[in-house]
């Protein structure tokens, strides 16, 4: 047997990993699914854990040297609350407290992946007392005093993982639909068209916002995120339906569609190997594009509060914040703005690497041979 | 086997609708338009005519791509109609466009594995493939298994298609216009691959062209195509010497001849432009471009084939 020269994927990764925005999308996207797979166990404390004695409490700041100017293992400075001439909370570091940063401590219990009961997080103060000084609130806390830093590595799982379940779903149907248009024509083609044009012309956001202020409040969180999905996917084929059956249409009439027709490949080996492969290209391109698409429709509807509902959460949700008193929220809590930059992170990063892949699953390129 | 008939075809006729709109009947072209013919065992024949004649509409009709309108094929006795996947493993397709037939995401090996995994290959599926890459000369075959098609020359991607056509062993090739899209230095050579394979495993094959001088490399007999007839059929030599129809004889005259005395004269061609397949002419198609043309008869009644010496067929009321 002869070694194989370099295959088709292995061309697809050189050229791939020639582009260096794109390469750094990549890893930022492996980054960001990997801290909200394990969300957690890295998040110290529980999503839904309200510290109310600690409600906008600001990022608290790690210490790496003491009161000496010594180094030492990292630590935090207990939290002391006190009201401001206006009679606001703020909040001080009590220097005589002084708590250093446990790996691997007890806490709030949890289930790893859903399924592993346990109660060890990354890391902490260890301290179990809802009251005790001794917090780390990495991005801050909200206005009944959740920790900002689990609830953003919580709900990215929720807005990282609605792009591509919903796309999964919208990708299916628009192949399925356009190939069929596309490549038979005639009678199903006049039918699925007239069909994405009735879908097109609902008017998408009204839609959603209607289809959510029906949903019953009670919906536990699980159905409310599928039902996201479904209605994201199924308002999101058409489209792409529509490009496919132009592509197919062309391809279908290509002398090696009829080559295969001729050597007896069956209709649907045609459109799914023969004709298929020849739209990945655009199809890598509409789902890596389309996915950033997708997270900001759910930031949207989440951040309207349609969406993902608290305790719940996710980037979008956690924007919610700020429709009831924006600006005073901005001048004081400004760390709450935080899951708003995962998102911005997350869409430029799969925009890059949608870029990337584009350039480098088209077979016609001689670059990177 | 010589004497077998293995293809026939009869009075076939493959029209399609034009439309216009979603229920509007623009006309019907008449693309092939009553032809009858047969070969046999390990024959090869040419199909000349102009462009838009509808030769390509007869190979892919014969090829069972299109269903004819009336008339039928038979191979091997046995009519195609229904299910043909019994006749895809009997025939090989060579089209016109090398580059434009192979399916531009797959490698070598992906390309020739297809027609045995459709067809259902029994045997040693490795060894098949490098026996017919090195049929068509592609070798050594391991700097090609895993070549894509946009990485072959011209010549080599038509030897590809070649390759694949041939790969089930069939017993009837169709090609359409196999070289007009190769340079001339390569032409010769694949007509002459294609005719090495025809005669090493005794194939019957149809070769389609508009070009009479490529004829002679290969067929044993020559049909004459215009505007959806076979208005011609003879063999090679007889029908080079001895052309019958008018529109054969100024198709003939019209090869260019290397000669530099005729620099700078200009070769008679007939008048006019080949007819419309939605309207054709009435009588004989070629009537009003036919410099012999009987008034009164051509005009008003289709011929009917005549055989002015044995073996030679001619739709031409001069021979009547």
């Amino acid at each position: 047997m002869t070694e194989r020269p370099v295959s088709q994927g292995q061309l697809i990764w050189r050229r791939f990993r020639r582009h260096k925005l794109g390469t750094l999308g990549g890893i930022i996207i492996v980054i960001l699914m990997v801290l909200t797979l394990f969300a957690h166990f890295i998040a110290p404390y529980d999503y839904a854990t309200q510290r109310r004695r600690f409600a906008y409490a600001p990022p608290t700041k790690i210490h790496f040297f003491d009161k000496e100017g010594r180094l030492s293992w990292p630590f935090v400075y207990g939290i002391q609350r006190e009201r401001d001439p206006r009679g606001r909370w703020i909040y001080r570091e009590n220097t005589d407290q002084v708590y250093p940063i446990k790996l691997f401590v007890k806490g709030d219990p949890y289930k790893l992946f859903w399924l592993i009961p346990t109660d060890i997080h990354l890391f902490g103060t260890g301290e179990r007392d809802l009251n005790s000084p001794g917090q780390i609130f990495l991005f801050g806390t909200d206005d009944v005093g959740r920790d900002l830093f689990s609830r953003t590595l919580i709900g990215g799982w929720v807005s990282l993982s609605i792009g591509p379940l919903a796309l999964a779903i919208s990708l299916t149907l628009a192949i399925v639909f356009g190939g069929i248009s596309g490549y038979f024509g005639g009678g199903w083609d006049n039918f699925i068209q007239r069909m994405i044009e009735v879908l097109n012309s609902f008017p998408g956001l009204p839609l959603l916002l209607a289809l959510a202020a029906i949903l019953p409040p009670g919906l536990p969180p699980a159905i409310s995120f599928l039902l996201i999905i479904m209605i994201l996917s199924i308002l999101g084929w058409g489209g792409t339906a529509r490009a496919l059956r132009g592509l197919f249409l062309v391809l279908r009439e290509q002398e090696f569609a009829l080559a295969a027709k001729a050597m007896g490949a069956s209709n649907a080996r045609i459109i799914f190997k023969h004709l298929l492969p020849n739209t990945l290209s655009y199809l890598i391109v509409s789902a890596t594009l389309g996915i950033p698409g997708l997270i900001l429709a759910e930031a949207s509807l989440s951040f309207l509060g349609f969406g993902i509902r608290d305790p719940m959460t996710s980037w979008g949700q956690l924007l919610n914040q700020f429709t009831d008193s924006t600006i005073t929220n901005l001048t004081y809590h400004p760390w709450l703005m935080i899951p708003g930059f995962f998102i911005i992170v997350a869409v430029l990063a799969f925009n890059f690497m949608g870029d990337a892949l584009r350039d480098a699953t088209d077979p016609f390129s001689v670059q990177g041979r | 086997m010589q004497d077998q008939i293995l293809v026939s075809v009869k009075d076939l006729h493959t029209h399609f609708e034009l439309r216009r709109g979603v229920f509007g009947r623009a006309g019907i072209v008449r693309a092939v338009d009553g032809v009858s013919f047969e070969l046999r065992h390990g024959e090869a024949i040419a199909v000349v005519g102009e462009s838009g004649c509808g030769k390509s509409t007869l190979a892919r009709t014969i090829l069972g791509l299109y269903r004819p309108t009336k008339g039928q094929v038979l191979f091997e006795g046995r009519p195609l109609d229904g299910d043909l996947r019994w006749y895809r493993a009997q025939i090989g397709y060579v089209q016109q466009d090398p580059y434009g037939a192979l399916p531009p995401f797959m490698d070598v090996h992906r390309i020739l594995t297809e027609p045995l995994v459709i067809n259902n290959f029994q045997g040693d599926r490795e060894r098949r493939i490098r026996e017919v890459l090195e049929e068509v000369k592609l070798t050594p075959v391991e700097d090609f298994l895993y070549k894509f098609p946009h990485q072959l020359s011209g010549g080599q991607q038509q030897r590809l298609v070649i390759a694949r056509a041939m790969i089930l062993r069939p017993k009837f090739i169709v090609a359409d216009e196999p070289v007009s899209m190769l340079d001339a230095s390569v032409r010769v050579e694949i007509l002459e691959l294609l005719r090495a394979l025809q005669r090493s495993h005794d194939l019957t094959v149809i070769y389609i062209t508009h070009d009479l001088s490529t004829v002679r490399y290969f067929a044993e007999r020559i049909f004459v195509m215009y505007a959806g007839k076979l208005i011609e059929k003879a063999p090679v030599q007889q029908l080079l010497k001895d052309p019958k129809h008018p529109y054969t004889q100024a198709l003939l005259a019209a090869i260019p001849d290397p000669d530099p005395a005729n620099a700078k004269t200009f070769k008679k061609v007939p008048p006019g432009e080949p007819p419309s397949l939605v309207n054709p002419p009435s009588g004989c198609r070629f009537h009003p471009r036919c410099p012999a043309f009987i008034a009164g008869l051509c005009d008003k009644e289709t011929p009917p084939e005549f055989e002015p010496s044995p073996g030679h067929f001619v739709e031409c009321w001069l021979y009547r």
